[in-house]
């Protein structure tokens, strides 16, 4: 079965992501908050990885990301507390990423229904400044190497 | 590039259906006021209303053809607001494919009952 992403902006200070997996609630929320599972697939563009996944998984435990270009030109991470951990369907979490100011409120929905997970990552942001400058720059500012490419595109179009 | 604030004020923009209409008609060439109010049933107070809201997210511009003041279609914004949501999308579509290939070869390994 086919199944896209949707991206929504419910408020000024939010963004919502959902998408529908074939697999159970569990097996995706393992793939959330086991570190050799992380690494495995939460790595944005083609050449990045993420060799510090430092996961403490109680409420009020840390996490920390750190991912690293595969040419060694960049690196970027994102810290942040466990608010509220109930396997399989929830997980709430806050996130800070390097060099910005202002922490974002994750949380992670997973229904479960006839096999298929429908999961919802919901992103509340202090400001609404903060919240476009997070979609403007695609997951992390760190690892936009599409940016440039982009901006030609753009630049092609409304010139 | 655009402004965050900017954004914000386009999407709010966006989400009326009368204003995403005038915004489609302005796409086949300029028009004054009346011009536009006419398929709307609406008076013309209340299209220069939603003309202020599309002025304001620089989704349009008002000429300054004395009494005529026609209205352009300023597609810019609107662009630049689709490309980041639809980056942003790409981006979590490619990442959300590696997860499915892992949430397959983890079922696989585990069985169907989970163990």
């Amino acid at each position: 079965m086919p199944t896209t992403v949707d991206v929504t902006t419910p408020s000024d200070r939010e963004i919502a992501v959902t998408r529908s997996f074939d697999a159970p609630a569990q097996l995706i929320f393992d793939c959330h908050t086991r570190p050799e599972y992380v690494q495995r697939w939460l790595l944005g563009p083609p050449d990045w990885s993420m060799p510090v996944c430092e996961i403490d998984l109680r409420a009020g435990g840390r996490y920390r990301y750190v991912w690293r270009n595969d040419a060694g030109e960049g690196e970027f991470g994102v810290q942040g507390e466990y608010r509220e951990i109930s396997a399989p369907g929830r997980l709430v979490h806050t996130e800070t990423m390097d060099g910005t100011e202002g922490e974002a409120l994750c949380t992670l929905t997973l229904v479960d229904q006839d096999g298929r997970t429908t999961l919802t990552t919901n992103m509340l942001f202090p400001s609404r400044e903060i919240r476009d400058q997070a979609l403007e720059s695609g997951m992390t500012d760190g690892m936009s190497t599409s940016y440039d490419r982009l901006e030609d595109v753009l630049g092609e179009k409304v010139a | 590039m655009m402004q965050p604030q900017n954004l914000d004020a386009t999407f709010s923009a966006l989400a009326d259906p009368t204003r995403r209409a005038i915004l489609g008609r302005l796409a086949s060439g300029e028009a004054s006021v009346m011009e536009l109010a006419r398929p709307f049933a609406m008076s013309q107070p209340a299209i220069s209303r939603h003309l202020k809201v599309l002025e304001e997210a620089g989704l349009i511009r008002r000429g300054r053809d004395g009494q005529r003041r026609p209205c352009h279609l300023e597609i810019k914004p609107m662009i630049e607001a689709n490309a980041w949501i639809e980056r942003y999308r790409e981006l979590w579509e490619a990442t959300y494919q590696r997860l499915d290939s892992l949430l397959e070869e983890i079922g696989a390994a585990t069985g169907p009952t989970g163990e």
